[in-house]
Parts: structure tokens; C-alpha cells; sequence
């Protein structure tokens, strides 16, 4: 196993842990985007290039996409002209 | 005890006995005195018993009280240091818990086959011949192609009807009607001038970078989709491709802009279309036994952007209902409709 697999599947582990730990919604789902997107690159080291394309178009785009829409109605990113 | 006594006084016997034994009447009257002295009179009892009720009310009382007292120091324990202790108790049984599942999941790993060894029940028959005829059978260069959308393009197919579920399930919850005659309804209206609230509207450099960004992000997924038996890819990662480029010109440009090529009765029949071609071109293998028919379509040469039978347009009909629930799905979830 070469180096950047090893730092990329340490990526991956604390990825997960900060995408539980991070107290606001708008940061663990960008790091959750992060770690589609190191997924990715995984999937593209094991010979699966198919699985690449459908992670970094499904997890890191659509997913995200959805659930950035769904922060916004329920008012949870800050920093939201809400007063206006 | 009176009462009992004026009861048996009442009877007609006693009267009859008290008149036959008349001589002894003094003695009997005397005993009834007696007796009638000893017992508290009614007003002494009404008084014992209001007594009596009085205490017990008391009694009722001091123990609401008491209920009342424990109740309280109940509460306050609970929001005081009793959330603590649930809080805490709650953090190490899922501790607990996610440990165990680590276990297990670890052992499970430690397992199974290393990865790409040759003794991995992954590699058997089935692979070898997907490996060595799939070119031949299939046409498509792209191994994975041939295998979901020839092989097994029944699997396929229950995929795609799970998306379209999925769709019509987001539909139904999210989706606001409009009046018959086409006019909006109040909640339309209201969603509609929150999500205008939050729109960047005419953002220059967001316009900008679409204008620029849009197209070649549809060149790319329609490169994916008709290159998915050449190269890796296919229907489902193309779509979503296009999918993306289109909610990204929806954010750029706002749904009036977007709603001039991409309305409802766009999604339903393109996703209504491409649906029954793929159930039609596959589903005759529900009924003759999971055995795949000749198609009568020339495989052509392998490599070539026409060959490999079926396989290119079943790739385009997924596509395109893929790239159309996506983007439906970003517009109920924005306002509840397109």
C-alpha cells in the first residue's frame, strides 16, 4: 500500500469522526463533500473508475446540492438575511 | 349499633315478644337504656364523622402536598443534574455501541479475502466468462456496461423504478398543486417569495461562471452517457452529471429561465418515455425465464460509438430519467414545484 493510500484512507477516518463531532450543520456538510470526494479517489485507485464518476457526481454533487437546499428551508445556515 | 337495634325494635316479632313477656318490660327497658346510653346519639356521631372527614381530608391534603414536594424535586433534579446523567449515560451507551459495531465489522473484515487474491469466492465461473465472452457476446468494451445493461438489465430496470418511486414519493410530499385554472394557491405564493428571498438573483459572477461552466458540463455527461459502453461510465453517473449542470443554470438563473426548456410535462413525459422503452426492451425476459433474446440490432465493431447492440440506447433512456429526477428533486425541494 503506497503513501498517499494510506494518508488517503486516514483522510477518510477523520473525515468521518469531524463529519459527527462539528457542531454546525453548514461545516460536517462540506467535510461530508470532502469525504465523498476522497471516496472517490479511493474507488479510482481500486480499478473501479465507473464508481468513481457516480461518487463525485452523486455523493459530493446531488447529495450535497439536497442537502444544502434543505438547510436553507429550515433556516440553519447562519448568516441568512433573515431580518431583511 | 342504634341503627341495628331500632331495626330489630321495628320488626313486628319484637313487638309481638314485647307484649307476651310484658312483665319483664321494666327490666327490658331498663337494659334498653342502658344500652341506648352507650351509644353516641346522632348529633355526636354527625360531629365524629365530620371530625373524621376532616382529618382524612387533611390527611389528603398533606399527601398532595407531599406528591406535590417529591414532584417538584423531581423536576428539579431532572433539570438540574438528572440531564447530566442522562446525557452521560446516553454518550457512553452509544460509545458502547458504536465500539461493538466496530468489533464486529472489523472481525468481519479480518475474514474475508485480501483484496484481488485469486481464491476469493468473488472469482468464479461467472467472472471468467463475463471476462472472457463479454466483448464477444455484449459488444461493449466497457465490461461493467455489458454486465448491467446486458446481463443483467433486468437488475437495472428495478433500479431505475426505484428512482422513479423515489420521485413520485418526493412528488406527493413535496409538491404544491396549483388551482385548476392555473393560478397559484397561497402556499405556492408564500414558498415562492421565501425562496425569492434567499435567491441570489442577477448574481454577475455566479451568471458568469455558468454561462461558461453549463454547457461544457452537459457535453461532458452526454459524452458519458453515449461513451458508456467504450469507456467507463454510463446512464446513471451521466445523468446525474447533467442533472447537476442543470440545477447549477436553475441557481444561476432562476425558474423563470430554467422553466422556458424544462417545465413538468417535461419531466413526466421524458421520464414517462424512457422508462417504458427500457421496460419494453427488457422486461420480455420476466417472462421467458430470465433467458436474454436475440435483439436482431448488429453488435458492430467493438470500440466503435455504434455498436454493442441495445446497450447505447438503454445508456440514453436512463440517462435521461436519471438527469430529470435529480433535478426535479432540487426543484420540490427548493418550492415545491418547477
Amino acid at each position: 500500500m503506497s503513501f498517499i493510500q494510506i494518508f488517503l484512507l486516514g483522510m477518510l477516518i477523520v473525515c468521518a469522526l469531524a463529519v459527527s463531532l462539528t457542531k454546525n450543520l453548514l461545516t460536517s456538510l462540506i467535510v461530508y463533500m470532502a469525504y465523498s470526494l476522497i471516496m472517490a479517489i479511493i474507488w479510482m485507485m481500486l480499478e473501479s473508475p465507473d464508481l468513481a464518476i457516480t461518487e463525485a457526481a452523486v455523493g459530493a454533487g446531488i447529495t450535497s446540492v439536497l442537502f444544502f437546499v434543505t438547510l436553507k428551508k429550515i433556516h440553519a445556515i447562519k448568516g441568512d438575511r433573515e431580518h431583511e | 349499633m342504634s341503627k341495628k337495634r331500632s331495626d330489630w325494635e321495628s320488626r313486628p316479632q319484637a313487638r309481638i315478644k314485647k307484649w307476651f313477656f310484658d312483665g319483664y318490660s321494666a327490666f327490658d327497658d331498663e337494659i334498653i337504656n342502658q344500652i341506648s346510653v352507650k351509644t353516641p346519639d346522632p348529633v355526636n356521631h354527625a360531629v365524629y364523622d365530620a371530625y373524621i372527614d376532616e382529618i382524612s381530608a387533611n390527611k389528603h391534603e398533606r399527601k398532595l402536598m407531599i406528591e406535590k414536594f417529591e414532584d417538584q424535586n423531581v423536576r428539579s433534579w431532572i433539570n438540574a443534574r438528572g440531564r447530566k446523567v442522562f446525557t452521560r449515560f446516553y454518550v457512553i451507551l452509544s460509545f458502547l455501541l458504536a465500539c461493538l459495531m466496530i468489533f464486529f465489522l472489523l472481525r468481519t473484515v479480518a475474514e474475508m479475502p485480501r483484496f484481488g487474491s485469486e481464491t476469493s469466492p468473488g472469482i468464479n465461473e461467472v467472472t471468467a466468462r463475463y471476462i472472457e465472452k463479454g466483448l464477444d457476446e455484449t459488444g461493449a468494451m466497457n465490461i461493467v456496461a455489458g454486465m448491467i445493461l446486458d446481463y443483467r438489465a433486468f437488475d437495472t430496470l428495478g433500479e431505475s423504478t426505484v428512482l422513479f418511486i423515489a420521485a413520485s414519493a418526493v412528488l406527493i410530499l413535496l409538491r404544491i398543486d396549483r388551482n385548476k385554472d392555473g393560478s397559484p394557491v397561497m402556499e405556492l405564493i408564500a414558498e415562492e417569495s421565501d425562496d425569492r428571498h434567499y435567491e441570489p438573483r442577477n448574481d454577475r459572477i455566479l451568471q458568469g461562471a455558468a454561462k461558461v461552466l453549463v454547457p461544457i458540463i452537459f457535453l461532458f455527461g452526454i459524452y458519458i452517457i453515449l461513451n458508456g459502453h467504450l469507456s467507463p461510465g454510463g446512464g446513471f453517473s451521466g445523468g446525474a452529471i447533467i442533472s447537476a449542470g442543470l440545477i447549477l443554470y436553475l441557481d444561476s438563473f432562476g425558474f423563470e429561465k430554467a422553466g422556458r426548456f424544462f417545465t413538468y410535462s417535461t419531466f413526466s413525459w421524458v421520464s414517462f418515455i424512457s422508462l417504458s422503452f427500457y421496460a419494453l426492451a427488457k422486461t420480455y425476459s420476466f417472462y421467458m425465464g430470465a433467458n436474454g433474446m436475440e435483439s436482431g440490432i448488429p453488435l458492430g465493431t467493438p470500440g466503435a460509438i455504434l455498436s454493442s447492440g441495445l446497450i447505447l440506447p438503454l445508456n440514453i433512456a436512463v440517462g435521461m430519467v436519471v438527469a430529470c429526477t435529480m433535478y426535479i428533486f432540487y426543484a420540490l425541494f427548493r418550492k415545491g414545484g418547477l
